[in-house]
């Protein structure tokens, strides 16, 4: 299903925990099934905290065709705040489609020093929110954030992805009842929401619930979990 | 803030210590529990309360000290190796009498150990945080919810007891997200803090005098004699555990933490394969629940104790169990976390030779 354009640059920036990681390796699958026969390649600028992050779901990834550039040394004991050197090279192709999973706010830091590569390929920079993480729980506070995210990579937000969610617990009417909060968040911070994401394995009835509603329109965005499970 | 929010461990510590009336916060970074400085940094200003970063976690479980003294609810927060630092000033509030919440976000050790999650700081917590005869109220959530829910808890705890209190995680806890309720606290009916040292005429022109210094042993025999009556108290009234299919279990793991989510996975699957087995899971792990095993083992015909470490708490059920039944052990370190299907791997090995 194609949602919105893919450019051959993304870059995937939102507040800490808004689930930037989940949505960029969805986004990677995606590209890779609508684009079989370009290159996929997805980079990791979380060069700070080292749990859950894209290098948990390099295996997938790359059984699904997907390039995987973390951190060098991620997870192994030279854990070092490095970035893939496979990033000029994501700025610079025409013909690849590259994701970049920005990380919290240091990755914004990172993210600053390739502007001026990034400002001239073509990207869109996705702006992922949560209503249901307590920090940016309301469109002012998505637009404060939004704000100190631009401040520290230098580049502008493009695109609003709506990532609410309550994890394994999130209910179809969980992600109904975010819907006018991110239309809320479209109008305050002033760029277009393209999707809101949902689980059909924690809302399987969501398409049900929205049947017939204001609701039946909006572009639903289906994504699946890939955090690493512990139990 | 909506009814339910999605919060990492870390972060939800922080918010219930500040919905639990806690404005004063000293910390020093540290990985896996920096997220609770920084969630301070954030939130404490806008509630008018204070979040100092200290020079170090020495300074910081001293600033703490000082605040509880004048009766305010304070707490720091810090990883495994910053435990260890804050351990004489631990020593030095429990002498003192004085309550508060120190949060242990484990990682392996020893030494620096690494960043990854660890439960190998059992014996620290519940035997030797700090010198002299000496307990610490130890809670031990298990998930999102309850690093809310038990920091709450410990605080009051703390206060009805006088005495400081521990919240004992691990990275995995701290770094996990999951949907918290932040509505559903119960709150208790808490002592006056007629002690704090807070300027005489709060207290009729009384003076008040936190210390910790007994040069005559008899008043310092005296004042640990009654500091071990509370405990004692803690001891017959506090215990949390809970169970888990313990009722037909011919095999009962005990685990707390992170692992007791690992171990109800590899039950039901266990389950699933005719092997009986149940959980009991310490929410308390000083006061631990040692009266219920004692009660399991008469009905159960074997324990596990699962760990992520070498095998400390396995001491206590051993303790508990009293040889009525054999306590065997299966643990990870190092910052590993065991898989549902070993664990489910290494009961039903165990389970074959009942």
């Amino acid at each position: 299903m194609k949602l919105f354009d893919i450019k051959n640059l993304s870059i995937v920036c939102g507040h800490y925990g808004s689930g930037k990681t989940n949505f960029a390796v969805n986004l990677a699958l995606h590209s890779k099934e609508q684009f079989p026969d370009r290159a996929v390649r997805i980079a990791d600028l979380d060069i700070v905290n080292p749990y859950f992050r894209t290098a948990d779901d390099k295996d997938l990834l790359e059984r699904r065709g997907v390039f995987v550039s973390v951190p060098e040394y991620a997870n192994s004991n030279v854990d070092i705040p490095a970035l893939p050197p496979m990033l000029i090279h994501m700025f610079s192709s025409k013909d690849d489609i590259s994701i970049i999973d920005v990380g919290g706010d240091d990755g914004a830091v990172a993210l600053g020093m390739y502007r001026s590569n990034i400002e001239a390929a073509r990207y869109d920079m996705y702006y992922v929110i949560n209503m249901y993480r307590p920090l940016t729980d309301t469109p002012e506070s998505v637009y404060q954030c939004m704000l100190e995210i631009e401040a520290l990579s230098g580049l502008r937000c493009t695109k609003i992805i709506n990532n609410s969610s309550l994890g394994a617990e999130t209910t179809a009417e969980d992600i109904i009842d975010s819907v006018d909060y991110a239309r809320a968040c479209e109008k305050v911070c002033g760029i277009p929401l393209v999707a809101h994401t949902y689980c059909p394995g924690y809302a399987p009835d969501l398409r049900e619930k929205i049947c017939g509603t204001k609701y039946e329109a909006e572009p639903f965005f289906e994504i699946s979990d890939v955090t690493k499970k512990l139990f | 803030m909506a009814k339910k929010v999605l919060m990492k461990g870390n972060e939800a510590i922080a918010e219930a210590a500040i919905a639990s009336g806690c404005l004063h916060f000293f910390g020093y970074p540290i990985t896996p529990q920096t997220e609770i400085s920084e969630y301070m940094a954030k939130r404490m200003p806008k509630v008018g309360g204070l979040c100092l970063q200290a020079e170090s976690e020495v300074a910081a479980i001293n600033m703490l000290m000082g605040a509880v003294s004048t009766g305010a609810r304070a707490m720091t927060s810090s990883s495994s190796p910053g435990i260890a630092l804050k351990s004489e000033g631990i020593s030095y509030i429990a002498g003192c009498d004085l309550p508060c919440l120190i949060v242990n976000v484990q990682r392996g050790g020893p030494g620096l150990g690494g960043i990854q999650p660890s439960q190998s700081d059992y014996y620290q917590a519940t035997r030797g945080v700090g010198h002299g005869d000496l307990r610490l109220i130890v809670v031990a959530p298990s998930s999102v919810q309850e690093m809310a829910s038990l920091t709450a808890e410990a605080f009051d705890l703390a206060d009805q007891y006088r005495m400081p209190a521990m919240l004992l995680a691990d990275g995995a806890l701290g770094q996990m997200m999951e949907p918290v309720d932040f509505s559903a606290f119960e709150k208790r009916d808490l002592p006056e803090k007629t002690w704090v040292t807070n300027g005489t005429k709060n207290h009729g022109g009384k003076k008040n005098i936190v210390n910790s210094l007994y040069i005559d042993p008899n008043v310092l025999e005296n004042s640990v004699r009654e500091r071990y009556e509370r405990y004692a108290l803690l001891e017959e009234n506090e215990v949390k555990y809970e169970e888990f299919m313990t009722e037909d279990a011919d095999i009962v793991i005990v685990a707390y933490g992170i692992t007791a989510r690992i171990a109800k996975s590899a039950i039901t699957e266990l389950r699933k394969n005719g092997i009986k087995a149940g959980l009991l899971r310490p929410i308390t792990l000083w006061p631990f629940p040692k009266k219920v095993l004692g009660e399991l083992a008469d009905k159960t015909k074997a324990f596990v104790s699962v760990e992520m470490s070498m095998g400390q708490m396995v001491d206590d059920v051993r303790l508990a169990v009293n040889g009525k039944k054999p306590v065997y052990f299966y643990g990870r370190t190092g910052g590993i976390i065991p898989s549902v299907e070993e664990v489910a791997a290494e009961i039903k090995k165990i389970s074959e030779t009942l």
